[in-house]
């Protein structure tokens, strides 16, 4: 059997839940591990287990307990740890979320099990063993990883790495069913306070036509001088990567990313950004993407449309004067 | 207080690097290593609560001998001593051999808080602090942008996705594990240099180290799109860039 979690917060599936089950279907049929069961934790999920039943799935398992309401790494790993001993199955696959990344690895270290984290497709089997692709070096290399032992296994997907419209849908609802999961409130040590989202941001780059995008290729703050011509020349909004708003070169709300914000502009161009898939989530769904980079082995090239291999502090005022005579 | 800090050194980022003959992990001996960048904030994180609240910074680190080179950066920063648990199937073990490693080297010490980064740089699984803490007996949270220790409890920010936070309180001891940008870096002095060739770096040698995953094949990442490189001198290609934008692409006038 081969068993995916899903997610949801407050009632609504998490979207990656859906992934998170394309990736266990297609495990299934490359294994022939079948069947395919899902499984959601949570106070009260009978909505989301309903809408996970349309999967083509062999059961939906409601795992259910007052102590499971709000989310907390204890709980989560107690109820996770007591369904899957009970039954256990050949993998478990759950979507990389924060949440996931939060309470798996304590699962996995409970249950003594191996976990392979932020897979993003599978490679031809090793040895009988199924084997999983991962990327390592920050993405600059991708990685066929087998598990040591024929035990059950779990494996956490990237985000977008398994699509969610792939999901097979079951002929009927596969059937729902149940569990109390086996949670002691007094057993959590963690006390949560509700989720909130930091004073309204000053600055909605997901209204942007155009954003030009820079990261740590910049290398000194004094340089976005630079950046702020093209940006002008462009008429677009600046945005960055993580480590320069670490840095405190820009401002917070500029980031772009799985932790910052999501765009979509009409066209997105990448400084000296390397596209590792926490800024990927963020800004894949720009309409025309371009990255200038010195590196031809960046992982930003597999998201472009157009590339310039190059240095940065060469290509920017070139294209400020080729945009100053088009203009 | 005592803090411990778990530091992982890695390949630099900003070089390529070149597999082995096995195809199995990368040629050590043409890497260049550097400390994991998150860990560098929780290293910061550990001086500032030291600061606010006393103790000591204890920074531990599990790997082959070329370790001791990160751990003595950290000490220049200011860490007060350093625990090395030395193997080199430490470089490429996977999460759950590097945490048994951890916590049986550290155990015995009792620290109130144990820091990790959030990711390391080579191996990215996201998995050793949380394993660490389970194998310690304590709880934890992860991606954390804010501590406040309060009396024998903590008080951490949590990062959440697509902006959002929350704050989690658990009793102490705890382990959590630090976000980038949680504060801002400090680096070691002249001063700092000198005063580390004083400090202590013990060594502990492993159990045995037995990962539970192992890599068969590294290679180059598949590429799947077709994207238009625009080759040439940097105003040729600009020159280009800038038609093919404004003519194909219609992403600007
Ligand atoms: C939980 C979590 C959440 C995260 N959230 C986010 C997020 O929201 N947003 C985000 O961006 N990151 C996020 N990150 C960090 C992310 O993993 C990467 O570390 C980060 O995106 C890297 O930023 P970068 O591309 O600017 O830097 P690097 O990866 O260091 O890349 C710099 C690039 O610049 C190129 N370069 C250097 N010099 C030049 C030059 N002169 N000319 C041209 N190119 C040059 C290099 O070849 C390299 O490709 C998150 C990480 C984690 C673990
Ligand atoms: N070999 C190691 N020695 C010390 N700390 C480590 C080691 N490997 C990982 N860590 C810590 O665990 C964090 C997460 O690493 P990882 O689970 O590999 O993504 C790192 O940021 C380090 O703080």
């Amino acid at each position: 059997m081969i068993l995916a979690v899903a997610e949801q917060r407050e009632g609504t599936l998490n979207r990656a839940s859906w992934e998170a089950v394309a990736a266990a279907q297609q495990l299934a049929a490359r294994t022939g591990l079948g069947p395919v069961r899902i499984a959601i934790a949570g106070g009260e999920v009978g909505g989301s287990a309903a809408s996970l039943a349309e999967a083509d799935a062999a059961e939906v398992v409601a795992l259910e307990a007052p102590a499971l309401g709000a989310y907390t790494a204890d709980g989560f790993t107690a109820a996770l740890a007591g369904l899957l001993a009970t039954d256990p199955p050949a993998f478990a696959v759950f979507a990389h979320t924060y949440q996931v990344r939060d309470f798996v690895p304590k699962l996995a270290a409970r249950l003594g099990w191996p976990l392979v984290t932020d897979v993003v497709g599978y490679g031809e089997p090793f040895e009988g063993r199924p084997a999983f692709t991962r990327h390592v070096f920050q993405g600059k290399l991708a990685a066929d990883v087998v598990a040591e032992s024929d035990g059950p296994c779990l494996v956490t997907v990237q985000a977008g790495a398994f699509q969610a419209d792939l999901v097979a849908r079951g002929a009927s609802p596969a059937p729902v069913r149940r569990v109390e999961a086996a949670v002691e409130p007094s057993a959590i040590r963690q006390k949560p306070e509700p989720p909130f989202q930091e004073a309204k941001q000053a600055v909605d780059l997901s209204q942007a036509a155009r954003i030009v995008a820079v990261g740590r290729g910049i290398k000194e703050q004094s340089k976005l001088a630079l950046v702020e011509e093209l940006a002008r020349a462009l008429g677009a909004e600046i945005a960055a990567s993580r480590p320069i708003c670490d840095a405190g070169w820009l401002p917070l709300e500029r980031q772009v990313g799985s932790s910052g914000q999501t765009v979509s502009p009409k066209l997105y161009l990448a400084l000296g950004i390397s596209g590792a898939i926490q800024h990927a989530v963020g800004m894949k769904g720009s309409r025309t993407i371009v990255a200038i980079n010195k590196d031809p082995e960046a992982p930003i090239f597999e998201l472009a449309d157009y590339g310039i291999v190059g240095d940065l502090f060469e290509v920017v005022p070139e294209l400020v004067k080729a945009l100053g005579k088009s203009a | 207080m005592k803090i411990a800090v778990c530091l992982k050194q890695v390949p630099a980022r900003d070089t390529q690097p070149r597999v082995n003959e096995s195809k199995t992990w990368l040629r050590e001996q043409d890497a260049t290593f550097e400390l994991n960048e998150p860990d560098a904030y929780a290293l910061e994180e550990g001086f500032q609560l030291r600061e606010r609240h006393g103790g000591e910074v204890v920074v531990c680190s599990a790997g082959p001998a070329r370790v001791a080179q990160a751990l003595r950066e950290a000490l220049a920063r200011g860490a007060d001593r350093a625990i090395h648990v030395e193997d080199d199937s430490l470089a490429s073990a996977d999460a759950f051999a590097v945490a048994d490693a951890l916590a049986a080297a550290i155990e015995g010490e009792r620290f109130d808080l144990v820091l990790t980064g959030l990711q390391s740089d080579d191996q990215g699984f996201a998995q050793t602090g949380v394993v660490l803490a389970e194998r310690l007996g304590i709880p934890h949270a992860t991606i954390i942008m804010e501590v406040a220790v309060q009396g024998d409890r903590v008080r951490v920010k949590r990062e959440l996705e697509g902006g959002w936070f929350q704050w989690v309180e658990m009793p102490l001891p705890a382990l959590l594990t630090i976000q980038s940008g949680i504060n801002q870096l400090r680096y070691a002095t002249l001063k700092g240099i000198i005063a580390a060739k004083k400090k202590e770096i013990r060594k502990v040698t492993p159990a045995a180290v037995a990962s539970r995953q192992r890599i068969v094949r590294l290679r180059a990442p598949e590429k799947t799109k077709q994207t238009q490189i625009i080759p040439g001198p940097a105003a040729d290609a600009a020159k280009e860039l800038v038609r093919r934008l404004r003519d194909e692409a219609r992403a600007i006038e």
